[in-house]
């Protein structure tokens, strides 16, 4: 009975997925110098496909308590099981700047990885990065919302896109916006994006997708949405029956 | 001992020839062989795996319906047509089950959507794997000879393009790797064909090299084949890894190869040598020619600004000789009959003035550092033992040096490659994937007699590109016809007469696309002439503004003459029209008041157009569209109203919201716009 085999397939499988997660090999490095905090240069926030390198890398700061970078700092980075972090451990260089190349997991979702100094008291001071992992339907997603709906919804403009934010008289909300968008069932997301604005009572800025986007591609746009919310976005619970 | 041993054997004679006690023995060994069937199927794999179902949805509110849904036992999909046959819902046997989004944990999560019936396709069509193993190894990690492990999800884009030659809307990555393989020049080396017959075709338009030493000298020539990247950050040319004496030796052989041109080498008249600079006037002639539509540089901040169809710009001043520039701006087609540049008709004075402002971007740190000795013969002719060894004429017109056939393997079935058959280096994953990444990452890491070179990829574009090659397999060869969607090729299309020569002249479909032929940067020109009014073609050849003003790739002005403008403009007008309507099915002018008060009133509030168009340049403020203040003096009133009627087929791939507008809501719009004739916003508040 406890040697089923399917246990032990799982065991495997499990095992298997530790070892992808490879980390800390190299040898110990010793910290030359110690700061008070870690901060995000570039590199937070990317939406990577499940099981792949970022296309930027992280790249954090330590200071000192004045908010001076601090040189040679000691800062070991880790992910959650399925996310590789190159390197695990890496002293600051001269701008007191650690870049650290991070390999996304393997199911979609929000991951955050942390990356953790001392001070010179020993004492460890921590920073979470929030990163995003794309499965197929947010990554079209991710596509759909580049082409047809960030010049509103993002109010950044870049050289190849300009933002059409400001020139609206109502103000759509950023995709990150959790606080907006969790309240939207799925239901009523894809009843916004197919019909329109004025189908939820709101402005008609906010023009209907459904003869021009199919279904999944809807759907799609919606997984984007919820992959992106800050907060996060908690699927509604499950209704659990009473024993 | 003995006794012992013979009362043994006669124990057992006793107990076989006793027929009674024989036939009870045999009853209970077949009884126990018949338990076996069942007890293996129960302490297999994928019936702990159902239990552990049963057990997670046990609890949940829809539980009931998830029991009835609930069969135990094998299950199987099995499609004779694409030889088909999977067990893979044995384990994952929520898959259909869209109520268990919230479940994380394989095998039980649930499919996300997507396009096609599983009932149709299966699973391992896309997933590849062993669909009709029973265990997870088998079925998911087998690398036997004739099987395939599973598809990590990050490819499985590919598997559309098994079906689907063309690009979909549903695969970017697919595409974007497609796209590589021929704009990267990958097909120049390697043959690939698909199932349909077509052999992809190289687009990255490599200049021929017969008169380079007209073009430049042989440092940069020495400089450029050590790195390309250390000339251009943007470089489509990919890196040889050669030693110094081999760039050496294979510049030396390019400049004795080279032929003169007549022509490239004459300075222009008066001020002695080389084009004048004089930095305002050439910006501004740079910035009006629309010159970074199509090339880049990079701006003070260091960021590259600029499109990618012709070479980046910023240190093109080290490159190439003052003369050569010259005679290049005048006519590039003489140097190159196959370039996408358009011949600018500049003036001698304006071609001075832009050719001393594009000779100024340079760097004379790139070459301070090459010294080259004179070159020997011997070292000559290796070099071009050398361009031939590494196919240089693959991509490259050299003269004396024939283009190979075939140089590289060719790839059309490369996906289906099986992993028996590959060479890993240490520590790597066993899996056609990683394999392909590492070729397309670090071509040289397998032995340095490898001669493919290395590519300055980012990770996700090397992710696109091992995407379209996995799409390479068997299977889009075996597959029934009516499953095969043939791409959309692009035709041969060319603009006829005299008017096809003038376009041809300014290479119109470098951007343009016309007839399944052209570039993507501009709008398809297909249909202009049932789209525009004449005089305003007329005009905007005259003196392009942009329609758009958040653009950043606009229509440069070409200096055309007054003849070829109108030839230009009647052979548009007249050949270039769509058979789904009459041009002038509705009037230019004369829509009631009444008619032009309701358009307004749809335009403001029922469609909200003011969101991405102006037509008020007072009130309106939307420029993701193009502006529509003089739209009524530009457009045909027919084609607004089939254009608002159905936005996508009149230009495919616009990101005009199809707003299922009724005939009588189309008809008003297109009275109110064709009454926005001046600019002035008639009938706009
Ligand atoms: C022309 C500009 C524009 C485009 C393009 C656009 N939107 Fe909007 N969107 C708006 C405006 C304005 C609102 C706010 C409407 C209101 O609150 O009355 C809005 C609201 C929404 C909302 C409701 C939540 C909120 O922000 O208030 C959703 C969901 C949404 N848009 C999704 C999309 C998606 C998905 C796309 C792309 C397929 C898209 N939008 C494209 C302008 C736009």
């Amino acid at each position: 009975m406890q040697a089923n085999p399917w246990i032990a397939g799982m065991l495997a499988v499990t095992v298997c997925a530790g070892c992808a997660h490879r980390q800390g090999t190299a040898p110990a490095l010793k910290a030359k110098a110690a700061g008070a905090a870690i901060v995000v240069v570039s590199g937070d926030k990317q939406l990577g496909f499940t099981g792949a390198l970022l296309a930027q890398p992280l790249v954090v700061q330590v200071n000192d308590d004045q908010g001076n970078a601090v040189p040679g700092a000691l800062v070991a980075v880790t992910g959650p099981r399925g996310v590789a972090v190159d390197p695990a451990q890496v002293l600051t260089d001269d701008s007191g700047q650690a870049t650290i190349k991070v390999m996304s997991r393997g199911s979609s979702g929000r991951y955050e990885v942390t990356a953790t100094s001392q001070d010179a008291h020993g004492k460890a001071f921590t920073l979470a990065v929030a990163e995003y992992a794309a499965g197929y339907q947010e990554e079209v997603g991710s596509e759909v919302n580049g082409k047809y709906c960030s010049r509103c919804h993002d109010p950044e403009s870049t050289t190849e896109q300009v933002s059409n934010y400001d020139n609206l008289s109502v103000k759509p909300h950023s995709f990150a916006s959790g606080d907006a968008y969790n309240k939207f069932s799925d239901a009523d997301l894809a009843n916004i994006i197919a019909r329109g604005g004025p189908a939820m009572n709101r402005s008609a800025q906010m023009p209907p997708y459904g003869w021009t986007l199919n279904k999944a591609e809807i759907q799609a746009a919606i997984a984007y949405i919820r992959l992106v919310s800050d907060p996060p976005y908690a699927a509604p619970g499950v209704v659990y029956a009473k024993h | 001992m003995q006794t012992h041993k013979s009362g043994f054997i006669s124990s057992i004679k006793a107990f076989v020839c006793d027929p009674f006690r024989m036939f009870g023995v045999v009853s209970l060994v077949l009884l126990l062989l018949l338990t076996i069937a069942p007890a293996k199927d129960y302490f297999s794999e994928w019936h702990g795996y159902q239990r552990q179902y049963l057990n997670i949805i046990r609890n949940r509110g829809d539980a009931i319906t998830l029991r009835r849904h609930f069969e135990g036992g094998l299950h199987q999909i099995w499609i004779p047509q694409l030889g088909v046959v999977d067990r893979c819902e044995t384990c994952h046997v929520g898959l259909t089950e869209t109520s268990l989004a919230d479940v994380k944990e394989q095998p039980f999560r649930a499919h996300p959507a997507m396009p096609h019936k599983l009932t149709e396709f299966g699973c391992v069509v896309c997933h590849r794997g062993q669909g009709g193993a029973t265990t997870v190894n088998e079925a998911h990690h087998s690398e036997m000879a004739g099987e395939e492990p599973i598809l990590p999800a990050r490819y499985m884009e590919s598997s559309c393009g098994q079906c689907h030659q063309g690009p979909l809307e549903g695969t970017p990555k697919l595409n974007r790797g497609r796209a590589m393989l021929s704009r990267y020049g990958c097909v120049s080396c390697h043959s690939i064909s698909l199932p349909d017959g077509t052999k992809l075709e190289a687009t990255d338009n490599p200049p021929p090299l017969t008169h380079i030493a007209d073009k430049t000298t042989r440092e940069w020539i020495y400089a450029w084949l050590k790195d390309p990247t250390s000339y251009s950050t943007s470089a489509t040319m990919p890196n040889f890894a050669l030693s110094d004496a081999d760039a050496s030796d294979i510049s030396a052989f390019l400049i004795a190869n080279s032929v003169p041109q007549p022509g490239d080498q004459v300075a222009l008249p008066a001020q002695g040598h080389g084009p004048a600079a004089d930095p305002a006037a050439g910006a501004s002639l740079y910035g009006e020619s629309f010159c970074a539509s199509c090339h880049a540089a990079q701006n003070a901040a260091g960021n590259l600004v600029g499109g990618d169809l012709g070479p980046e710009l910023t240190n093109v001043g080290t490159k190439v000789k003052p003369e050569w520039l010259l005679a290049w701006m005048r006519d590039p087609q003489k140097y190159d009959p196959a370039t996408p540049m358009p011949q600018y008709r500049w003036t001698d004075a304006q071609l001075k003035v832009i050719a001393g402002y594009v000779q100024n971007k340079s760097n004379p740190d790139l070459l301070s550092n090459v010294h080259l000795q004179p070159a020997t013969r011997a070292q000559i002719a290796h070099g071009k033992q050398l361009v031939t060894e590494y196919g240089c004429a693959s991509c490259h017109e050299i003269r004396g040096v024939p283009k190979p056939d075939n140089f590289g393997p060719n790839l059309s079935r490369i996906g289906s490659k099986p992993v028996v058959q590959l060479v890993f280096l240490p520590d790597m994953e066993h899996s056609l994937p990683a394999y392909l990444t590492q070729k397309i990452r670090e071509p040289r890491s397998f032995g340095s007699t490898f001669r493919m070179p290395r590519y300055n990829f980012t990770p996700s574009q090397v992710e696109a590109v091992t995407t379209a090659l996995l799409s390479l397999t068997d299977r889009s060869y075996s597959l029934p016809l009516n499953l095969q969607v043939a791409a959309v090729r692009e035709t041969k299309y060319q603009p006829a007469g005299q008017a096809g020569q003038i376009m041809t002249n300014l290479n119109c479909l470098s951007c343009h696309r016309i007839n399944g032929h052209g570039g993507d940067m501009a709008p398809d020109l297909s249909w202009e002439g049932s789209s525009v009014q004449r005089p305003w073609l007329d005009e905007f050849l005259k003196n392009p503004n942009t329609l758009r003003p958040a653009l950043i790739r606009r229509m440069p002005k070409f200096n055309l003459t007054d003849a070829e403008r109108t030839t230009l403009t009647d052979y548009m007008m007249t050949v270039y029209q769509t058979s789904s309507f009459q041009r002038d099915e509705m009037p230019l002018t004369g829509y009631t008041p009444e008619q032009v008060e309701k358009g307004r009133q749809l335009f403001y509030s029922k469609y909200a157009c003011q969101s991405c168009h102006m037509v008020n340049p007072n009130e309106d403020k939307g420029y993701i569209g193009p502006t529509l203040t003089k739209v009524g003096a530009r457009l045909n009133a027919a084609w607004i109203f089939h254009y608002l009627k159905d936005p996508q087929a009149m230009r495919p791939g616009t990101i005009e919201p199809n707003q299922h507008m009724s005939d009588d809501d189309a008809r008003a719009l297109t009275a109110f716009l064709m009454a926005q004739k001046t600019g002035a916003g008639q009938g706009a508040k």
